[in-house]
């Protein structure tokens, strides 16, 4: 376990590994992406009420999902670098925040696109929607304050503190239809008891989530490999790499 | 754990609890304002000020949909099933207004303490199931929220 660990600080034993998993996931995902999308969108019954705007929970609810849990592996990631230095962890949480921001725009979009049809209204100020554009801002923002600085190492520092400091509005947006009263419905999903959304249609929406939840890791993998040869390029690994990649 | 590490893992559990305190108080102190609407209860309880733009938020009661003949005004109540908010909007309704459904309406109450409307939102709901399902919860007498009617 502990080697595991220690492992994972090694940029070519990291970028090797990732280019394996790669290999094996992308696929995956693109086939549980493709099947949940054409499950969602064709071969299940429309909704008894919103008839057939309600199949756009089937990129919202994944997209917005996601981008949370991406979130806390954005924190997470801050903070072992900030304790134990690792520059990994650093790449990881830089590596994080644009796909993040993707992720919460598509939910916001895609929710503002369904709000209007069965609210009536493309944009509300609710407890909910306002939290969600507040995470858009707080990746956007870790996203121009790595940039904001020359010195990486000062820059990974500042970025750590303002992504520990955002993750108090996780839970804010994740309770925030219980807590408040808002125009966004509370969660359909109960881990608890039974969900309020009929089996036939949570079927394909499990399956798109955990879709995301591998798209999510292949996009942070393949931006962590980027990152990782940017920095080491000057280093020999990188340059037996790229003279093996001119050969072939 | 080297020492060095230890007090960087307490600064960072520091920063964490320490947001977490501060965004808590502010959220605490804001709840209010953070409802997006006033349920019709707090509304007949004087908690809304009157004349000054406000939400509310309920069930449409059944029955309580009137329509007029020559123009888009209608007028309906608003429920919580304590108080109920009487409503007047001139202009189109969502699809997906109803009676029984959730609504949110904004406008301001007048001196009769009617919500003058500028705007009609329709609140969905969490239950999401296709039509057939639905016509066979309603012919076993259970309502879409799985209640008996």
């Amino acid at each position: 376990m502990w080697t595991f660990f220690h492992k994972l600080g090694s940029p070519p034993w990291l970028y090797s590994i990732s280019g394996t998993i790669l290999r094996w996931l992308l696929p995956i995902t693109l086939v549980a992406l493709a099947a949940g999308i054409v499950w969602g969108l064709l071969f299940t019954a429309p909704d008894f009420r919103q008839g057939n705007s309600y199949r756009i929970i089937y990129i919202h609810v994944p997209a917005a999902v996601v981008a949370l849990a991406g979130y806390y592996v954005m924190a997470i990631a801050g903070a072992i670098s900030l304790i134990w230095k690792m520059k990994m962890a650093d790449v990881a949480m830089k590596a994080c925040a644009p796909i993040g921001a993707a992720l919460t725009f598509i939910a916001l979009v895609t929710g503002s696109i369904w709000g209007k049809p069965t609210w009536g209204t493309w944009w509300v100020w609710d407890a909910r929607i306002t939290s969600m554009l507040i995470l858009l801002f707080l990746y956007l923002g870790v996203v121009a304050l790595y940039e904001a600085y020359d010195n990486k190492e000062a820059a990974g520092k500042a970025c750590a503190v303002l992504s520990l400091v955002g993750m108090v509005n996780i839970p804010i947006i994740y309770k925030s239809v219980d807590w408040w009263y808002s125009l966004h419905q509370p969660a359909s999903i109960k881990f608890t008891g039974e969900s309020s959304i009929d089996p036939s249609m949570l079927y394909p929406l499990l399956l798109m989530i955990s879709a995301f939840y591998a798209l999510f890791t292949c996009c942070l993998l393949m931006n962590m490999r980027a990152e990782l040869l940017e920095r080491e390029a000057r280093t020999n690994w990188v340059q037996r790499l790229a003279k093996q990649e001119g050969r072939s | 754990m080297h020492p060095v590490r230890k007090q960087r893992l307490l600064l960072v559990l520091f920063i964490v609890l320490f947001s977490s305190a501060a965004i808590g108080l502010v959220t605490y102190a804001l709840r209010g304002n953070i409802n997006l609407f006033f349920p019709p209860a707090e509304v007949a309880a004087g908690m809304a000020p009157p004349g000054q733009p406000i939400r509310v938020g309920g069930m449409v009661a059944e029955g309580s949909v009137r329509r007029s003949e020559d123009s888009l005004l209608v007028r309906f109540d608003l429920t919580d099933f304590q108080a109920s908010v009487p409503v007047e909007y001139e202009g189109i309704l969502p699809d997906l207004f109803d009676e029984g459904q959730g609504a949110v309406a904004s406008g301001r109450l007048n001196a009769r303490g009617v919500l003058e409307a500028t705007e009609v939102l329709a609140k969905h709901d969490e239950n999401y199931m296709p039509p057939e399902v639905a016509d066979a919860l309603e012919k076993s007498g259970y309502d879409h929220k799985g209640n008996k009617q």
